[in-house]
């Protein structure tokens, strides 16, 4: 079975600022994908590209089997999009929306009442049918938000912070939806909060300055061991990718490295001897076990922390965004 | 697709207190006016009777109406066009139009018919009130035809040009004072047309108000239908145009 969405090389270049860099997605059926990244990273550009609201500058699209961008009409009709702003219209009740909803997406007349029905039910919106969305608090608007995401029962539903300005208990309740949707469809979500990451999702994939830094399943994350190795000696990334146990390694700040290994907590002792003997220094060993914060911190902080060329531009963004 | 989109539209127009003021206050002022159109006429009367070939009741009261229409319909154009976009762009509920499968220009061409439809409204209750003449009276129901049909092309043109200044701004405020600006220009610009004697037939070609005046005096010329198809087609693609550019730029 084929993936759901395969993109591949997206780029995207607003005028002065090159907001996302070759940054590839997948998604399988039943996968929740969370895409997480600080403010400005990109996420949102990228789902755009996905739901076909903005071009990409260049790569290629393909969404369940057809090219987004030579048959946009065919791919857009397995998504389903919940924009980090809600796409409502005040002035309607929930049912004239998601009506109007369900027909932009071409369900037909005789199923529209059924779908309707089911979407509201999915969203706990029952006894809002009449309401005006206008009216509707946050929470609730954020719901008919997800029900007009989910009303033509797409393969691939595209949610941006769907659980941004929501109260804990609706987060919660989110969540659990999210994770009941999961089941039979492909979901993608992008958001800068790791819990909720950790609670829904069972891949993870981080952008940084519109890069993709990170790509896991959760499963493996949870597997595999990591560690931070702080050394008082600029160490070449070679040498210590030759430590025991190790089998990638990564420089995450000056002198502060990422190390990887299948078998990593078995060799710490090993690695920690090795650097002493080697007069590396060794100021800090310290393993992360599926530590996604950590992961987190140590990819998107520090200057060189994706160990990749860094330009002018992307240092005045960066400026911009602290 | 197109259908469904303008008939949103249509429903949000009306849902709103704007449809209604402008259609209450377009009334209101247009009975005014149809009321002193009359009086005129009335004043008139006695010395028409001498006159051979004398204009009719037609000529006197329908035309100058709809002629002094076409300005109520400059002014309240503006107040509906400029949030046919910019609005959706500003509330972010373009992004559902754009993530579901329609193309550009069905959602620009449902604007457009849904926009153009509530201004179908307006136009027919202004022309049904010169209608109840006939129960005292005959009209010339060709001229009128032809006056109600410039009526038509006249604000299916505004309603393009309004429609692409509301594609340029994610304000609505700017798109109806850009609409505005651009109509007084079009509705004027043959002014120059005629001020100068010969050679400066364009003005007067560009001119809105110089290929409508034609049909209030019951003349339908090809060249002035087309005229006003090319301005709306031309808006329309423009429009269309717009939305996909800013999609590949913003």
């Amino acid at each position: 079975m084929s993936a759901l969405i395969q993109a591949k090389h997206l780029h995207k270049i607003y005028r002065d600022n090159h907001a996302v860099n070759n940054v590839s997605i997948e998604l399988q059926r039943g996968e929740i994908l969370g895409l997480l990244g600080p403010n400005g990273a990109g996420k949102s550009s990228c789902l755009q590209m996905l739901c076909g609201v903005l071009a990409p500058s260049e790569g290629e699209i393909i969404i369940n089997g057809a090219d987004l961008l030579d048959n946009p009409n065919q791919a857009k009709q397995s998504i389903g999009y919940l924009p980090d702003k809600p796409p409502l219209y005040p002035e309607l009740t929930v049912d004239e929306y998601l009506n109007y909803a369900a027909r932009l997406r071409r369900v037909k007349k005789s199923a529209i009442n059924n779908l309707r029905t089911q979407a509201i039910q999915h969203c706990g919106l029952e006894g809002y049918n009449q309401r005006l969305i206008g009216n509707l608090s946050k929470g609730y608007q954020q719901r008919v938000g997800i029900a007009q995401a989910i009303i033509h029962q797409p393969e691939i539903i595209i949610l941006d912070e769907p659980t941004v300005g929501l109260d804990p208990i609706q987060m919660v309740e989110i969540r659990k939806l999210i994770l009941e949707l999961g089941e039979q469809h492909g979901i993608i979500l992008s958001t800068h909060i790791l819990p909720e990451v950790q609670a829904v999702c069972n891949r993870v994939q981080m952008l940084h300055r519109g890069k993709s830094v990170f790509n896991k399943k959760m499963q493996e994350l949870k597997q595999t061991d990591s560690a931070t190795l702080r050394l008082q000696q600029a160490t070449d990334l070679e040498a210590i990718k030759k430590l025991p146990g190790v089998d990638s390694a990564k420089q995450s700040a000056e002198h502060r490295y990422l190390i990887f290994g299948r078998q990593l907590s078995e060799s710490l002792a090993d690695i920690s001897r090795y650097c002493v003997e080697n007069n590396w220094g060794l100021l800090e060993l310290c393993p992360l076990e599926n530590n996604l914060e950590q992961i987190f911190l140590n990819l998107t902080s520090g200057e060189e922390s994706t160990g990749e060329e860094k330009t002018s531009e992307d240092t005045h963004n960066n400026e911009q965004a602290a | 697709m197109i259908l469904h989109i303008a008939l949103r539209e249509l429903r949000s127009l009306f849902l709103s207190p704007l449809a209604w003021i402008i259609l209450g206050v377009v009334q209101g002022i247009m009975a005014w006016k149809f009321l002193g159109f009359i009086d005129y006429y009335f004043t008139i009367q006695a010395e028409l009777i001498n006159i051979k070939d004398a204009p009719g009741v037609t000529d006197l009261v329908i035309a100058p109406l709809f002629d002094f229409s076409k300005v109520l319909l400059l002014i309240i154009s503006p107040l509906i066009t400029m949030r046919l976009l910019s609005e959706e762009k500003q509330n972010g509920s373009l992004k559902l139009l754009l993530s579901s499968p329609v193309s550009m220009t069905e959602i620009v061409l449902g604007k457009y018919l849904g926009a153009l439809l509530f201004f179908s409204i307006v136009i027919l209750i202004i022309g049904i009130m010169p209608l109840s003449l006939l129960s005292s009276t005959n009209l010339d129901m060709g001229k009128f035809a032809s006056g109600m049909l410039g009526q038509f092309l006249t604000i299916a043109a505004f309603t393009s040009l309004g429609l692409y200044m509301s594609s340029l701004s994610s304000q609505p405020v700017n798109a109806a004072a850009g609409t505005f600006g651009l109509l007084i220009i079009f509705f004027i610009i043959n002014i120059a047309g005629n001020a100068t004697t010969e050679g400066n037939n364009f003005f007067n070609y560009i001119s809105i108000t110089y290929h409508s005046i034609q049909m209030l005096r019951g003349i339908v010329n090809t060249a002035d239908i087309a005229y006003f198809i090319l301005f709306s087609l031309g808006f329309i693609l423009l429009s269309i145009r717009q939305l996909d550019s800013q999609r590949l730029q913003s």
